[in-house]
């Protein structure tokens, strides 16, 4: 478990998280390599089936950063991409699996320093839940077939 | 439209747990406008799904497949190249989707995800409201355009109860009184005559008391 590295997919809003990403390279604060950015035209269009996929496929958490509340540049898609985070949260609850695994967060271009701030401690989160429920199952299976 | 919700996940995962292989059906009309079983929902579903067998260590297999309309044979026959190759069928339709693919597949186990709701119409976005309860004889040109049988608690004919209070009704603050809609559209209509008329009792066989309805419509029969 001390080895466990997660995997993170951070769905970033063009217009503010990425950026926000970008000022963090431009001003040379790292954040943790777990962290996997996709870039979306707005988090408006992150569906919750994105969510539940990148889950399915094995990632241990998964956060869409998007604009502050009130600065999408679409209006209100940040609004709509925090009800689909909620939505997959209620799912995710319903089949017994830690909600903070996915989580939205809120941000403008110019954070470059929260973004890293933000990727570091969502990383520390998932580390602490340990890896994916899906995951465990095929490390334990893995040991056991060793093991036998 | 007919409208529906997807089933708590407990209650689904209980029906198809005894099987290894899904066929995970959709239907392009009515539930996929109100958002409860279309393709979208029948990914999401598939995919929380396989979250749940996966945590416990199990691999099942699930086909997705929305049909354009689950309630025609027309339709449901399309799911003839698939049908051998699953345990169990899990139908996001309406009640009348999973029957008509019911009658047939004889042979498979079929499972509804969706509760069945009512007949609505859109409010607005993610709202849907009961507008109509099929009763066979309809009521709306006599009543402003306005149902009492689908919108009044009470499904009375002539004029509100005593639970009606500043347009709204006894059962909820948030529920208006039918009557009181009735009435504010026919004064705007300068049709008040229409509500001094007393409405007889309703025949309720049309509704489905005298059983369950069918349409024959011979002009049409093949």
């Amino acid at each position: 478990m001390e080895k466990f590295e997660p995997e993170i997919v951070a769905f970033c809003c063009h217009y503010c998280a990425y950026t926000a990403a970008d000022m963090a390279g431009s001003k040379r604060i790292s954040y943790p390599p777990n962290v996997k950015i996709i870039r979306v035209p707005c988090t408006g269009k992150v569906d919750a089936i994105h969510i539940m996929k990148a889950l399915e496929k094995g990632a241990d958490g998964v956060y869409v950063a998007g604009c502050l509340e009130g600065d999408c540049h679409f209006k209100n898609g940040n609004i709509r991409a925090r009800y689909r985070v909620e939505h997959v949260q209620k799912y995710l609850e319903e089949l017994g699996w830690e909600t903070e695994r996915v989580a939205m967060i809120n941000m403008s271009a110019g954070m470059g320093e929260f973004f890293a701030r933000t990727a570091l401690e969502f990383t520390r989160k998932i580390k602490q839940l340990g890896p994916s429920p899906i995951k465990s199952i095929n490390i334990d299976k893995n040991q056991k077939a060793v093991s036998g | 439209m007919i409208t529906a919700e997807q089933k708590p996940l407990k209650e689904i995962i209980e029906y198809i747990s005894p099987y290894d292989r899904i066929l995970l059906v959709g239907c392009n009309e009515c539930v996929t406008v109100c958002a409860a079983g279309g393709r979208k929902e029948v990914g999401l579903l598939a995919s929380a799904l396989n979250l749940h067998f996966l945590k416990q260590g199990r691999t099942i297999d699930i086909k997705e497949i929305t049909l354009e309309r689950q309630c025609d044979p027309e339709y449901v026959e399309e799911l003839i190249s698939e049908i051998d190759r699953a345990d169990a069928i899990l139908s996001m339709a309406c009640g009348c989707g999973v029957q008509t693919i019911v009658e047939r597949y004889k042979e498979k186990p079929v499972f509804p995800a969706v509760n069945t709701k009512f007949m609505g119409a859109s409010e607005s976005q993610g709202i849907w409201a009961e507008r109509c309860r099929g009763c066979g004889d309809c009521l709306l040109g006599i009543t402003g355009g306005i149902c009492p049988v689908a919108r009044c608690s009470k499904q009375l004919l002539n004029g509100p109860c005593g639970g009606t209070s500043n347009g709204m009704c006894e059962i909820a603050p948030d529920v208006e009184c039918a009557w009181c809609l009735i009435w504010e559209r026919l004064k705007a209509l300068e049709m008040e005559k229409r509500y001094e008329e007393i409405m007889e009792a309703k025949d309720w066989r049309p509704a489905g008391g005298g059983g369950p309805r069918k349409i024959i419509r011979e002009d049409l029969s093949l």
